[in-house]
């Protein structure tokens, strides 16, 4: 019972997802040639709102429900990793039109080729598992 | 009021509960991510047994699982009960410059060029499908997040890695969309 309600934050994010159509090829394609608003309002409205969210919780120092003190972990301070990682990241995006969230959305929705993406997705991050100490980082 | 519900959503409601969905992960003691869930899966097949990065307590991510398994749910529901099928609103200018490649106008939200069964099974589609998988797999992990770890989570929190990594983002999607979109298509 614990879990159900990840569950259901899990079901709204697909619906959001599938609704919004992000889970598209088309408007990721729409996207990265700067030809229309949609995808970046969406971005840009969950980070605005988040911004302030976050500022405020700091703020105030507000607890989560277990009553424990939200943190925020700062990641490690690198260039490279977040440039290289991230180039290649977008690489992919373009081109299946799915981050991970999205891919398993679409497998929902019943475009079931997403599926050969989605494993190819965990092969990727196997292989960076195996390669992880010889890449720069 | 059925229509707005089964037209498009608006891209300001659609950030909005985006934003609710990390504000509520925080609450629940959690973060939103979800590219993490690739990791996990790694580790519970046993890849932990021969590679350190998966050998780690996975059974402290069984939320993040949950949350995945809500959002192949959440696709289903969205297509069963509140889509009428109407093709992606894509603009006119996107719809001609996919056509130069050889893509027909959107008749649903994907283009059956990649994702029919007929075209997921070419030699070539197949490896489209795959390469892409495996760069956004492996990409994210090296990159430590994806669209909702750093784009959304990370730059909500002002952090300069996430902004680092959305930059990468962007700059990956550019090549692949202008410099070898016109070379394998």
């Amino acid at each position: 019972m614990k879990f159900l309600k990840f569950g259901v934050l899990g079901i709204v994010f697909g619906i959001v997802m599938a609704k919004s159509e992000a889970i598209s090829w088309f408007r990721i394609q729409e996207m990265f040639r700067f030809q229309a608003f949609h995808m970046y309002g969406i971005i840009g409205t969950a980070v605005i709102l988040g911004v302030i969210g976050v500022a405020l919780i700091k703020k105030y120092k507000i607890r989560d429900y277990h009553g424990n003190p939200i943190q925020f972990n700062p990641k490690e301070k690198s260039v490279s990793r977040y440039l290289i990682g991230g180039s290649i990241f977008g690489l992919g995006w373009a081109l299946s039109g799915a981050c991970p969230g999205p891919m398993v959305v679409n497998i929902g929705y019943g475009f079931l080729s997403m599926a050969i993406v989605f494993f190819f997705a965990l092969v990727g991050t196997y292989l960076y598992g195996v390669l992880k100490t010889k890449l720069p980082h | 009021m059925i229509e707005i519900i089964t037209q498009t959503w608006s891209w300001w409601f659609s950030g909005a509960l985006i934003a609710g969905i990390m504000f509520f992960l925080l609450y629940f003691g959690q973060s939103f991510g979800f590219s993490s869930n690739l990791r996990t899966i790694c580790a519970a097949s046993g890849l932990g047994k021969t590679v350190k990065f998966f050998d780690f307590n996975w059974r402290s991510q069984i939320w993040n699982l949950v949350f995945l398994v809500g959002a192949i749910a959440g696709g289903f529901i969205a297509k069963q009960y509140l889509s009428t099928d109407t093709p992606v609103q894509i603009s006119q200018a996107t719809i001609a410059d996919l056509g130069e490649l050889g893509f027909a106008a959107p008749t649903s939200l994907q283009p059956e060029e990649l994702f029919s069964l007929e075209s997921a099974f070419s030699l070539k589609g197949f490896l489209i499908l795959a390469l892409g998988g495996l760069m956004v797999g492996f990409g994210s992990r090296y990159a430590g997040g994806c669209t909702s770890g750093h784009a959304i989570s990370g730059l909500s929190d002002l952090q300069m890695p996430s902004l680092i990594a959305v930059i990468g983002f962007f700059a990956g999607g550019l090549i692949m969309t202008f410099l070898i979109f016109p070379l394998i298509f």
